[in-house]
């Protein structure tokens, strides 16, 4: 990529942040807008964490919440909490 | 076949001085769950996209199991391209009938030329005609395969309420793999809700390649409870494998003994759509092995593949897998486009299936690389439970409808 039009672009491109790792998938059950997108990091991070341990009951949230490790929850969360 | 001469005539003056002006161009081929998905976030990533899509409207395949047994209409399976346009992909209608890997450019059934930087193909499964023996396009005339949503779906629809009560529904189920590992069976569970409630001296018997399947445990203990002498599921070991058919007479051959049926649904050996073994990121088994980080071929470099084409590792050949993909694609791409390193993915799939109309259970899954294969983490995924109460079966059916309203709407609306 040479040039004026490559500099565009690069710049377009890294104004998106990528999703962390697994946070694209969300979207498949859950839709890229309300509930998870501007929901609440903290209190998103404390039910995955309770879906994954069990003390909150799901159906699946807690088979898939068990494929993360806290950081990667909170990763998660953050970047959902940051969408509009 | 990759068209090698094209890098020689043009490869050197044109494209130099045209990708020096235009922005990153991404060619997708196929405009399903996985492609059009795919050419959605590229464009979002500020990727200039052109998708390829031969047909109008989309047609999908999960829930179409519910248009044959009766309790959905086809036209809630269909959705256009208006969206996706709207949104600024350029949307082409035509069918990719060649890749040129070098010059990097696809040829559209249309004549044109679409020159890339990087291809996403998502052509989803062909039918291997001739595949099982006596299996071609005219037989799926007779027997249904119903594999590909749309005409094939409404078929077999029409077949099931033109038989008698009384009538014998016989399908076979191929080996691993095809798109949809518990498609046969939740299909196979449909229609004996629709004999037991319209026709319930009918039965439908399932001859299966295969000893084991998806969902297995929670199908046949929906089978016993609900449709106990309606279903029979005829396994590998106990003769199950259908080695001929005869369209003709609607019969089935295993290496026992022949099945008639007056209703006969052959589900039939598959692999990568065409377009893939045309490019050459088709291996010998007809499926496209990839990288798992970026979905690139393993075959041809600046090709990706994904959804049921690709060879996906623990990833089942599903909508919300190749959904999944697109958007983990979608980032690679956007990264290499920019020199960046693209990050080690984790993917997700859900997958959903019913029994009965109130009667659903899941199958979930995690998933990262690990020594370049696609690989479930441990601990994580796993089905339904098996002991669940019914409210929780009516409560996975509802999840299931809702998951197709979400992520159709993410794909088309």
């Amino acid at each position: 990529m040479t040039g004026r039009a490559g500099i565009a672009l690069v710049m377009i491109l890294a104004a998106a942040a990528p999703a962390p790792p697994g946070a694209s998938s969300c979207s498949g059950c859950h839709g890229a807008g309300a509930p998870i997108a501007g929901h609440d990091a903290k209190e998103m991070t404390e039910s995955l964490i309770a879906y994954r341990s069990g003390a909150r009951p799901s159906t699946v949230m807690g088979r898939i919440a068990k494929g993360f490790s806290e950081p990667e929850l909170d990763a998660i969360a953050a970047w959902w909490a940051a969408r509009k | 076949m990759i068209r090698r001469r094209h890098v020689l005539t043009c490869g050197l003056a044109l494209p130099f001085v045209a990708k020096a002006q235009a922005a990153a161009k991404v060619v997708v081929v196929g405009g399903g769950f996985g492609g059009a998905t795919a050419a959605r976030f590229l464009h979002r990533n500020g990727v200039g996209v052109t998708l390829l899509e031969p047909n109008d409207t989309f047609v999908a395949c999960p829930f179409s199991n519910a248009v044959i047994s009766g309790e959905r209409s086809l036209d809630a399976q269909r959705f256009g391209y208006a969206a996706v346009r709207a949104e600024g992909v350029t949307v082409v209608h035509a069918a990719a009938i060649s890749v040129d890997a070098i010059g990097k450019t696809v040829t559209a059934s249309d004549g044109t030329k679409l020159p890339y930087d990087r291809l996403i193909l998502s052509p989803g499964i062909d039918i291997i005609w001739g595949g099982l023996e006596g299996y071609d396009e005219a037989a799926a005339a007779r027997m249904p395969h119903a594999w590909k949503a749309g005409e094939q779906t409404l078929l077999l629809r029409r077949q099931l309420e033109a038989m008698p009560d009384g009538g014998l529904v016989v399908m076979s189920v191929p080996p691993n793999p095809y798109r949809c590992p518990p498609g046969p069976y939740e299909r196979a569970s449909l229609i004996a809700w629709y004999l037991k409630t319209h026709k319930p001296r009918s039965k439908i018997l399932v001859l299966d390649a295969k000893d084991v399947f998806s969902k297995q445990k929670l199908f046949q203990n929906a089978w016993q409870q609900l449709y106990p002498g309606l279903l029979e599921w005829v396994s590998l070991s106990d003769g199950g494998k259908v080695v001929r058919v005869d369209p003709a007479t609607l019969t089935f051959e295993t290496e026992f003994g022949s099945h008639k049926a007056d209703v006969g649904i052959v589900v039939p050996p598959q692999r990568a759509g065409a377009i893939a073994a045309t490019a050459g990121v088709a291996d010998r088994s007809g499926w496209c092995p990839i990288d798992p980080v970026t979905l690139e071929s393993r075959l041809v470099p600046g090709i990706h593949v994904l959804g049921d084409a690709a060879i996906a590792g623990a990833m089942p050949k599903s909508a919300f897998a190749a959904n999944a993909q697109a958007k983990v694609c979608a980032d690679a791409v956007s990264a290499l486009l920019r020199g960046d390193k693209p990050q080690d993915p984790r993917l997700i799939n859900t997958c959903y299936s019913v029994a009965a109309p109130d009667y659903g259970f899941s199958v979930a899954g995690v998933y990262r690389p690990v020594n370049g294969v696609l690989t479930d983490i441990e601990g994580a995924g796993g089905i339904s439970p098996l002991d669940a109460p019914d409210t929780q079966r009516v409560q996975e059916a509802r999840y299931g409808d809702r998951w197709f309203q979400t992520i159709t709407a993410e794909v088309f609306g």
